[in-house]
């Protein structure tokens, strides 16, 4: 198969192949697309093929084409300008032709589609931050600018769950005709006489109202920013009766599927990817090749940039590739002594996980329990105790993907499994060590149960508590990415550059670390999805927070950074965000179901104080519907229906699973029959080239091409057609044995 | 002058076959500001290849001189581009020109020697570009042919040792960072906009 070559290499190297070649069908509605201008020795061709007004009546094929072109509208054809004219000239005369009915359609799919495009680059012009987005993308490259429109994502989803919150929660409070007990009926349910209800007095200090403003303590819990303010359970309109619990139970749980929906939506075109992606083939270096480059690079110093990481990258690959083939050649006494080893380093890890958490709980239930100490302190040392499980989550985070990227070294994993895994890692911990607090938290409640009296401020209003917590992590959060930028990254700029010291030149400008600062944006954001149930007011301070670090990001990567040596890819980088969001909103469902369902909801506070957990309140909706409704929820709520729906919905997946298996088989079974048709149909040449006996140039045998060089038979523009045809070979056995 | 202009967007743009009238108007500013004087009382300008070059949008590019060659309609096949052939450059770099606009100029982009197929000879030219021309950019031949048989494996169907349009269309559509990155956006002109005399030729 691979000997045989039905045209000879000429003399100056080029193909030669027979004119009659020219007249296959396929090479037609290749030529069909190609300018006719550029070519010149088709000169005697292109009477016959040029794009005129009249069909080809000799070639049926061509009229095919033109009717499969016709559908789609003339701006989208791949033709110079003037051809398109022409184009749409002959597709005027021909629609006079079609009777008025035909052509109203016609016109009105034409508006339709023209409205449609008009609304399409509207909305798109009004995107949030569009001309910054396209300057970091001029400047960086695709890789950064994901983060950065995953960032404006996170703005509109954090401002459609405030929404939510508030339309549903805030705006009937707000409304409420008949006037509130403000104050909280601290008293009932206390039975502790020692509470130390000493932040009552009028005249605070100013230190102690900025602990105050950070902490969502003392003002800030008789305003709606927390739970324990929502202490209603109905409210009475002139002509409704608005029952709150009810209200606030089904606008948590709206908000989360509302954002797993989204979710899942956004990184739908990501799933179809790898889903249909032939497993065989990943087209890595495909992929890198020829969409490697970014056009819109504007400014010369990152298209060196761009350069530069492109020759890496290839050549990383490439080396991967290699390594890849070492590894196979692994001996036996050497995969014992590196498995061995990878067991070790994992459970240093793993021990190195069980400290970071355990120093989290205790930091917990440290700070959970200094609000009873009778003595306060200078207003520093409080603030760092209110925050003491902040900074240690930060500095766990901070301190653990150094660690992990220290050990991978010495697992021997090739780099491109080095580099993910070590961000597995990453993620793991931050999303345990919001786990871990939350355990903590819960743990303080659970006493709370056997004695109320350990912890006062807790056990009456532990929603309170929790709901503070959170914000003082998201405050915190915010407060070191300011801190990080301001402090650590632009003095490290100004080193750089002013002084002339080998150490700074080694240590060089920082770099823009895609996936460490995606993950912190994944920790924010799931510690707003499990806080807005006891925060209504969090996700508006991160829609803020995160419009502010837009800003921030955005300046700090235009002053102080470079790119990273290993570039991120987009595409991949997507899917990454998405896939990690969705992990962290999963988790967030957690701690959010346990302490609806579970844990009981405290009795002086907060809408659900009537009942014993969140959950009731929706059961004792339901039996205040009437009798038809009932009975319809009862049924979907029963096991007969949720048995059978999952029975068809495992039915659907599998079909599903199945006719994705023989698509991929039919397309394999496609692939060879190309290849064979290839084979055919130079077998067939040969074949008509014998018959034709068309006169010969005598040429040695010895010209007949290798396999690695041999010719693009026919599928080639090449422009010398006019020499004839050299049979150098018999033809092959295999051609016509399929 | 505004008014002008944008008639000349709503009037002209079925002409052009762009359905973008910021487009239109953008490409337009920008290409009369590089005809000198004389030339803007033209009918139809045509700019040679080196002022294309110097828009700053094209100047960092490693395939500019290949965008221009691609799109030119010039007998002589000397890059030179008209303002319909900008304005075919900008549409099929634009947002909404679709992938088989994108993948078939790209294609031809990439076919350095123009014969409709991409043999080594492209790739590695192609390559070459990517990574930059001078000596310590290059990859070693070593690893140049191993790259290059590396894409023929993953792309070359009818094992022909070529990519045809087909073949490169088939991998492209499976390519998800092309439609991201096969883009160019024009930047909204510092100057101001051309007198009447100029809009006039275009109408």
């Amino acid at each position: 198969m691979e000997d045989d070559s039905v045209f000879a290499i000429g003399g100056s190297g080029r193909i030669t192949s027979n004119p009659l070649l020219d007249q296959l069908p396929s090479y037609q509605s290749l030529l069909y697309r190609r300018k006719s201008s550029s070519v010149k020795s088709r000169g005697s061709l292109k009477g016959r093929l040029s794009v005129s007004g009249r069909l080809n009546t000799v070639n049926r094929l061509e009229e095919r084409q033109k009717s499969q072109m016709e559908q789609r509208a003339v701006s989208e054809l791949p033709f110079p300008m003037a051809e398109k004219r022409r184009h749409k000239d002959q597709r005027m005369e021909e629609r006079k032709d079609l009777s008025s009915c035909r052509q109203w359609r016609e016109g009105a799919s034409r508006y339709m589609k023209r409205l449609m495009d008009d609304a399409h680059s509207f909305l798109s012009s009004m995107k949030l931050w569009r001309s910054d987005i396209h300057q970091i993308e001029g400047m960086f490259g695709t890789g950064i600018l994901s983060y950065f429109s995953f960032l404006r994502f996170l703005v509109a989803l954090n401002l459609i769950i405030f929404l939510v919150m508030f339309c549903f929660v805030m705006l009937p409070m707000i409304l409420d005709p008949t006037p509130r007990n403000v104050i909280n009926n601290q008293h009932q349910g206390n039975v502790c006489r020692t509470h130390p209800r000493t932040t009552r007095r009028i005249l605070k200090n100013y230190h102690e109202h900025i602990v105050d403003l950070l902490s969502g303590d003392g003002i800030l819990e008789r305003t709606y920013l927390l739970y324990g303010f929502y202490t209603k359970d109905e409210i009475h309109f002139p002509k409704v009766i608005y029952k709150l619990p009810l209200a606030y139970l089904l606008a948590t749980l709206g908000y989360l599927l509302l954002s797993l929906l989204w979710i899942v939506k956004r990184s739908a075109a990501g799933f179809k990817r790898h889903l249909i992606k032939d497993e065989d083939r990943f087209q890595s270096f495909c992929n890198k090749i020829f969409a490697g480059w970014d056009f819109c690079i504007t400014s010369e110093s990152a298209a060196k940039q761009k350069r530069n990481s492109l020759l890496y990258e290839l050549k990383t690959d490439l080396e991967d590739e290699r390594i890849k083939q070492k590894m196979a050649d692994r001996t036996t006494k050497d995969k014992c002594r590196i498995y061995l080893l990878r067991v070790i380093l994992n459970m240093f890890v793993m021990g190195v996980l069980a400290a970071c958490f355990f120093s989290i709980y205790v930091a917990t239930t440290f700070s959970q329990n200094v609000e009873n100490r009778k003595n306060k302190v200078n207003f520093i040392v409080d603030l760092i105790y209110e925050y003491l499980p902040s900074i240690v989550i930060t500095m766990a985070n901070f301190v653990t993907p150094l660690l992990f990227s220290v050990i991978i070294n010495y697992e021997d994993y090739s780099p491109a499994f080095e580099i993910r895994f070590t961000l597995m890692r990453c993620v793991f911990m931050r999303l345990a060590s919001i786990t871990v607090l939350l355990y903590s938290l819960w743990s303080q409640i659970d006493e709370c149960r056997e004695d109320p009296c350990s912890n006062p401020k807790l056990c009456q209003c532990w929603e309170t508590r929790v709901g503070q917590e959170m914000y003082k992590l998201t405050i915190f959060d915010f407060i070191i990415i300011l801190a990080v930028t301001i402090f650590v990254e632009f003095p490290r700029k100004m080193l750089v550059k002013f002084c002339d010291c080998r150490l700074a030149k080694m240590w060089g400008l920082q770099e823009f670390s895609i996936p460490q600062n995606v993950l912190e944006i994944l920790y924010g954001q799931t510690i707003c999805w499990i806080g807005t149930f006891y925060c209504p007011m969090l996700p508006a301070i991160c829609t803020i927070k995160y419009f502010c670090i837009f800003y921030i990001k955005k300046l700090s990567l235009i002053k102080n950074c470079r790119p990273a040596t290993r570039p991120f890819r987009a595409s991949s980088s997507n899917f990454f965000f998405l896939g990690v969001l969705l992990i962290g909103l999963i988790l967030a469902c957690f701690p959010i179901s346990i302490s609806v369902a579970q844990i009981k909801s405290s009795q002086a506070c907060g809408p659900f104080s009537k009942y014993n957990t969140s959950w009731e309140a929706l059961p004792a909706a339901v039996e205040a519907l009437p009798q038809s409704a009932r009975n319809v929820i009862y049924f979907l709520a029963s096991e007969t229906f949720a048995v059978s729906f999952f029975v068809v919905t495992c039915l659907a997946m599998f079909y599903v699973i199945a006719l994705a298996g023989a698509h991929k088989k039919v397309i394999n079974q496609l692939r060879e029959k190309l290849v064979m048709e290839g084979q055919d149909k130079r077998f067939l040449i040969q074949k008509l080239c014998q018959a034709q006996s068309v006169p010969v140039a005598k040429s040695a045998p010895q010209l007949h091409s290798p396999s690695r060089q041999s010719p693009s038979y026919h599928t080639s523009f090449s422009s010398n057609f006019n020499e004839a045809v050299v049979l150098a070979h018999s033809p092959p056995n295999s051609s016509t044995h399929v | 002058m505004g008014t002008t202009a944008s008639q000349l967007a709503k009037d002209s743009l079925s002409e052009y076959q762009v359905n973008d009238h910021l487009l239109l108007e953008n490409a337009h500013r920008r290409f009369t500001e590089l005809l000198d004087r004389d030339e803007r009382n033209h009918p139809n300008p045509r700019v040679p290849m080196e002022v294309i070059l110097t828009l700053p949008e094209l100047k960092s590019n490693p395939f500019k001189t290949r965008i221009c060659q691609v799109f030119s309609t010039s007998e002589d096949k000397d890059g030179s581009l008209t303002f319909e052939d900008f304005l075919d450059l900008l549409s099929a770099f634009s947002d909404s020109a679709t992938l088989e606009i994108k993948s078939h100029y790209a294609f031809r982009i990439f076919d350095f020697d123009d014969d409709g197929t991409l043999d080594y000879g492209d790739l590695e030219k192609l390559v070459n570009c990517l990574t930059g021309e001078t000596e310590d950019t290059r990859l070693t031949s070593e690893e140049m042919r191993q790259l290059i048989s590396n894409i023929l494996d993953e792309s070359d169907i009818d094992k022909d040792g070529t990519v045809n349009l087909s073949e490169f269309q088939h991998v492209i559509s499976r390519s998800p960072d092309f439609v991201s990155s096969f883009a160019l956006f024009l930047f909204y002109p510092v100057f101001p906009a051309p007198n009447d005399a100029v809009l006039h030729c275009f109408i």
